[in-house]
C-alpha cells in the first residue's frame, strides 16, 4: 500500500469515528469541539481529492465561523439539555431511527457504487468552453458563466435567510444593535489579536478574490475570511456590531446580487441573453461581479452571526 | 549547494515533525490541564517554525518565503492568544485575584 | 525530495491525529478542546508539506486561511465555556464541565 492510500484510509477513519463521537456525546459542547476538528480533517480530506475550492471554503467556514455559531448556539442550549436527554426516544424508537439512518446509508453507498465507470462528468465539457470567459479556474467559469443564474440565486437567497434571523427580533428591540455575537471578559491578548489579525485577514481576502480568477479561490473564501475578521473585532469589543436600521449597511449587503443582477440584465442586450456576457468584457464582468459580492457576502455572514437585534435591556443575555 | 539545502530541509523537518510528535505525546500523558497546554503550545508553534524554516530551503520566490514565514507568524499569534484564553478559562480561583500577574507570584504556594 | 515531505506531511498528520484520542478522554472540555487546535497547527504543516512537495501553490493558500483562522474556533470556546448563564441550574446536570472556580458557584446556588 502506498503512503498517500494509508494517509486517505486514516482520514476516512479518523472522520467516521468523530462523526461517532459527535452522535453519542454527551452535551452539544462536546460534540462542537469534536465538529471543529472534524472540520479540520475535511479541509484535509478535500485537498486530497483536489478540490482547493472547496477546501478553502472549508478551512475559512468550518474552523473560524461555524465553530463560533455552533459554541454559541451549544451554550445557549446548555441549560435545557438534561430535560432533553430525559424526554429522548425509548429503544423501539431508537432503533428505528438506526435502522432509517443504515437504509439512507445504504443507498447512498449503492448509488456511489453503481455510478458507471467512467462517471459521467461535465468536466471536459466545461474545460472546452472556459477559454471565452478569459478566466482560468474552471469553478470560477462554471460558478459565473456556465452556470451563472444558480450562483446569482445563491447571493439573493443570502438576503431572506438574515431577515429571517432580524424577524426574531420583538418590535422595541428593533432600533438596537445585534447582540447574540459571544462577548469574552475584556483580556489584552484577544485585543492584540483583534488588532494585529485583520490587516492580514484582509490581504489574504483581496489575494483570494484576485486569484479567484485563474487559481483556486474566490469571492465566497475571501468573504468567509472577511467576516472573520469583523466577527473577531466585534468580539473584541473594539468595534460594536451596526444596528440593523443602519441604511448603509443594508445598501453593502444588497450592491452585490443587484451588480450581478444589473450585469445580467445588460446581457439581454449586448450578448443575446439573461446572464450572458459580451466575449471581450467576460473577465472584467466577472471580476467586478466577484468583488461586488465579496462586500454583500462579507457583511451578510457577520451579520448572520450577529443575530437579531436587542434592546439595550438585554444586552447582558 | 542543492544537496546542502535539501539536507537542511530534511533535518530541520524531521526536527518540527518530532516536535509535533513530543507535542502530542504531551498532549495524552501529561497530568493536567495547564501542563497539557503547556505542551501543546510549545510544541506546535516550534514544530511548525521546523517545518517552515526547512521548507524555506526549498521555495525559490521570496515571495514564497515571505508567505512561508508570515504564516509562521500568523500561527504563533493565534497560538498564544489561544494558550491565554485557555489558560484563563482553567486556573484556579486562587489565582484570579491579581490577574495574570498575581497568579505568577502565587504558583510557588 | 517530494518523497520524504511526503512522508513528513503523513508523520506529522497521523501524530496530531494520535492527539485527538483527548477527545474522546477529557475529562474537561477544555482538555477535550486542545486536541482540535493541535491538529490545526499539526494540519498546516501538513498542507505546507503536502504543497511543497505536489507543486501545488494553492495548498499553501488553504494552508494560510488554516493558519489565519486556528484561534477562532478556540476563542469561541472559551467565551461559550465560562458565559455567566453556563452555571448549572440547582438539580440539573452541568452542561458543560467548567472550569474548577465555578464550582463555589455552583454550590452556592443550591
Amino acid at each position: 500500500m502506498s503512503l498517500g492510500l494509508i494517509s486517505d484510509l486514516v482520514l476516512v477513519l479518523l472522520v467516521l469515528s468523530l462523526a461517532v463521537w459527535m452522535n453519542i456525546a454527551r452535551t452539544a459542547y462536546r460534540a462542537v469541539v469534536g465538529f471543529v476538528a472534524y472540520g479540520l480533517l475535511m479541509t484535509l480530506i478535500w485537498v486530497r481529492l483536489a478540490a482547493m475550492d472547496v477546501a478553502m471554503t472549508e478551512a475559512a467556514l468550518g474552523s473560524g465561523l461555524t465553530g463560533i455559531l455552533l459554541f454559541g448556539a451549544a451554550s445557549r442550549l446548555a441549560p435545557f439539555e438534561a430535560a432533553e436527554r430525559a424526554r429522548a426516544p425509548g429503544p423501539a424508537l431508537r432503533l428505528l431511527i438506526g435502522l432509517l439512518c443504515t437504509v439512507v446509508a445504504a443507498g447512498l453507498g449503492a448509488v456511489v457504487l453503481l455510478l458507471p465507470e467512467p462517471a459521467p462528468t461535465l468536466a471536459p465539457l466545461v474545460a472546452e468552453n472556459l477559454s471565452p470567459t478569459g478566466l482560468q479556474n474552471p469553478v470560477t467559469g462554471v460558478l459565473l458563466a456556465h452556470r451563472a443564474v444558480d450562483t446569482l440565486l445563491e447571493s439573493v437567497v443570502l438576503l431572506p435567510a438574515l431577515i429571517g434571523v432580524w424577524s426574531v427580533a420583538a418590535d422595541a428591540d428593533w432600533v438596537g444593535r445585534p447582540s447574540a455575537l459571544p462577548r469574552p471578559p475584556a483580556s489584552e491578548a484577544l485585543t492584540l489579536l483583534a488588532q494585529v489579525l485583520p490587516p492580514f485577514g484582509i490581504l489574504v481576502a483581496i489575494h483570494l478574490v484576485w486569484i479567484g480568477a485563474d487559481e483556486p479561490g474566490g469571492k465566497f473564501q475571501a468573504a468567509a475570511v472577511l467576516a472573520a475578521m469583523w466577527v473577531l473585532v466585534m468580539m473584541a469589543g473594539l468595534r460594536q456590531p451596526p444596528p440593523v436600521v443602519a441604511r448603509g449597511w443594508r445598501e453593502l449587503l444588497v450592491v452585490g446580487a443587484s451588480l450581478f443582477i444589473a450585469i445580467g440584465i445588460a446581457g439581454i442586450w449586448l450578448a443575446d441573453a439573461f446572464l450572458a456576457y459580451p466575449e471581450d468584457l467576460a473577465k472584467p464582468l466577472i471580476i467586478a461581479i466577484e468583488v461586488a459580492l465579496t462586500g454583500s457576502v462579507a457583511v451578510f455572514l457577520a451579520l448572520l452571526l450577529a443575530g437579531p437585534p436587542a434592546g439595550a435591556h438585554r444586552r447582558e443575555v | 549547494m542543492r544537496f546542502a539545502l535539501d539536507l537542511f530541509t530534511i533535518v530541520m523537518v524531521s526536527l518540527g515533525g518530532l516536535f509535533f510528535l513530543a507535542g502530542t505525546i504531551g498532549l495524552l500523558r501529561f497530568p493536567d490541564t495547564l501542563t497539557r497546554l503547556h505542551a501543546l503550545t510549545k510544541a506546535d508553534n516550534l514544530g511548525l517554525g521546523l517545518v517552515v524554516l526547512g521548507l524555506l530551503a526549498q521555495t525559490s520566490s521570496p515571495l514564497g518565503a515571505l508567505n512561508l514565514v508570515a504564516l509562521w507568524l500568523l500561527a504563533l499569534l493565534g497560538g498564544a492568544v489561544v494558550a491565554q484564553f485557555m489558560g484563563a478559562a482553567v486556573r484556579p480561583a486562587r489565582w484570579r485575584t491579581g490577574g495574570v500577574s498575581g497568579a505568577r507570584e502565587e504558583e510557588g504556594g | 525530495m517530494s518523497s520524504f515531505l511526503l512522508a513528513a506531511a503523513a508523520f506529522v498528520l497521523g501524530t496530531v491525529a494520535l492527539g485527538l484520542w483527548r477527545i474522546l478522554r477529557g475529562p474537561r472540555d477544555v482538555d477535550r478542546m486542545l486536541a482540535p487546535q493541535l491538529l490545526g497547527t499539526g494540519g498546516v504543516a501538513a498542507l505546507l508539506l503536502l504543497g511543497e512537495a505536489s507543486q501545488e501553490a494553492a495548498i499553501a493558500d488553504v494552508a494560510m486561511v488554516l493558519a489565519l483562522l486556528a484561534a477562532f474556533a478556540s476563542v469561541a470556546f472559551v467565551v461559550g465555556a465560562i458565559r455567566p448563564e453556563l452555571s448549572p441550574e440547582p438539580g440539573s446536570e452541568p452542561g458543560t464541565e467548567l472550569a474548577p472556580d465555578r464550582a463555589p458557584a455552583h454550590e452556592d446556588a443550591r
